[in-house]
């Protein structure tokens, strides 16, 4: 007996929300990318299952391109914050308030 | 068996992601982040879709948490360390978890979903387990998307190097 669609449904919610918990809570903004990316990971993880639970190759292929336009987001994300860490000296959010004013 | 084998990686998934978030030290939240994906990974094994795990310990085990540790070995900004969290944003944050994980759960107990798996016909292998399936679906149904990505992975690579050049800013314009 292999685990249900909802099962697979209820672990992929559980995994978005602690990402989600993660971009609110933390402050480095690597982490914040990081918790991005289980979010991310969650997401494709649902797809995946609706896919195998109907049969259908779809999902599996729309997964394939989320990998890979996950893998340029991620070059272009850190080329920012380095870019950003460049400029400010620091990574912290609540440091970079300098549209505030 | 496969009951037991979800049961591992779902906790292995779950747990490194509270790693993930709670942990102190940015690199080990990105080696928790390598085992979460690992688990994820194995998911994907036991749906079936042996490509995809490869793929995922591949690109993102592989070469995203590579460049985490990488970058954040290079800014290395606060010895490893951080503050402790302030109370209104952990309140604030908690309060938004609640709502997410009370909305998926209404959602996903209120709908009823096919409890079991769409009979394959005998001797017959499960669809995403066949890589001959993924080659025609790209190369007839999804070659557009297939052209876009790879055009978007061109445009990516040059945004990284226009973005991490070294400019020398010109004093005047400020």
């Amino acid at each position: 007996m292999n685990a249900g669609l909802s099962e697979y449904l209820v672990l992929s919610g559980l995994l978005f929300a602690l990402g989600f918990f993660g971009v609110l809570l933390r402050k480095n903004t690597l982490v914040i990318y990081m918790c991005l990316e289980l979010m991310l990971v969650a997401s494709t993880l649902a797809l995946v299952a609706f896919s195998r639970f109907n049969g259908a190759l779809d999902g599996h292929v729309f997964v394939f391109f989320i990998l890979t336009v996950a893998a340029a987001e991620v070059a272009v994300g850190l080329a920012i914050i380095v870019a950003l860490f460049r400029k400010r000296q620091t990574v912290m959010v609540d440091e970079l308030n300098h549209l505030k004013n | 068996m496969p009951h037991v084998l979800f049961y591992f990686f779902s906790f292995l998934t779950v747990a490194t992601a509270v790693g993930v978030v709670v942990n102190k030290n940015a690199v080990n939240a990105a080696l928790c982040l390598l085992l979460s994906l690992v688990g994820v990974a194995g998911l994907f094994a036991l749906l079936d879709a042996y490509l995809l795990a490869a793929l995922l310990v591949l690109v993102y085990a592989g070469a995203v948490v590579a460049l985490f540790l990488f970058i954040v070995m290079l800014l290395d900004t606060q010895g490893g360390t951080r503050k402790p969290f302030k109370r209104l944003t952990a309140v604030a944050s908690t309060v938004g978890l609640a709502l997410l994980v009370t909305g998926l759960a209404t959602l996903v107990s209120r709908t009823q979903f096919a409890t079991v798996a769409v009979p394959t016909a005998a001797g017959q292998a499960p669809v995403g387990a066949v890589l001959k399936h993924y080659a025609e679906m790209l190369f007839t149904t999804y070659l557009l998307p297939v052209q876009v990505v790879g055009f978007l992975l061109l445009i990516a690579m040059l945004g990284v190097i226009v973005l991490s050049r070294k400019h020398a800013v010109p004093e005047e314009t400020k």
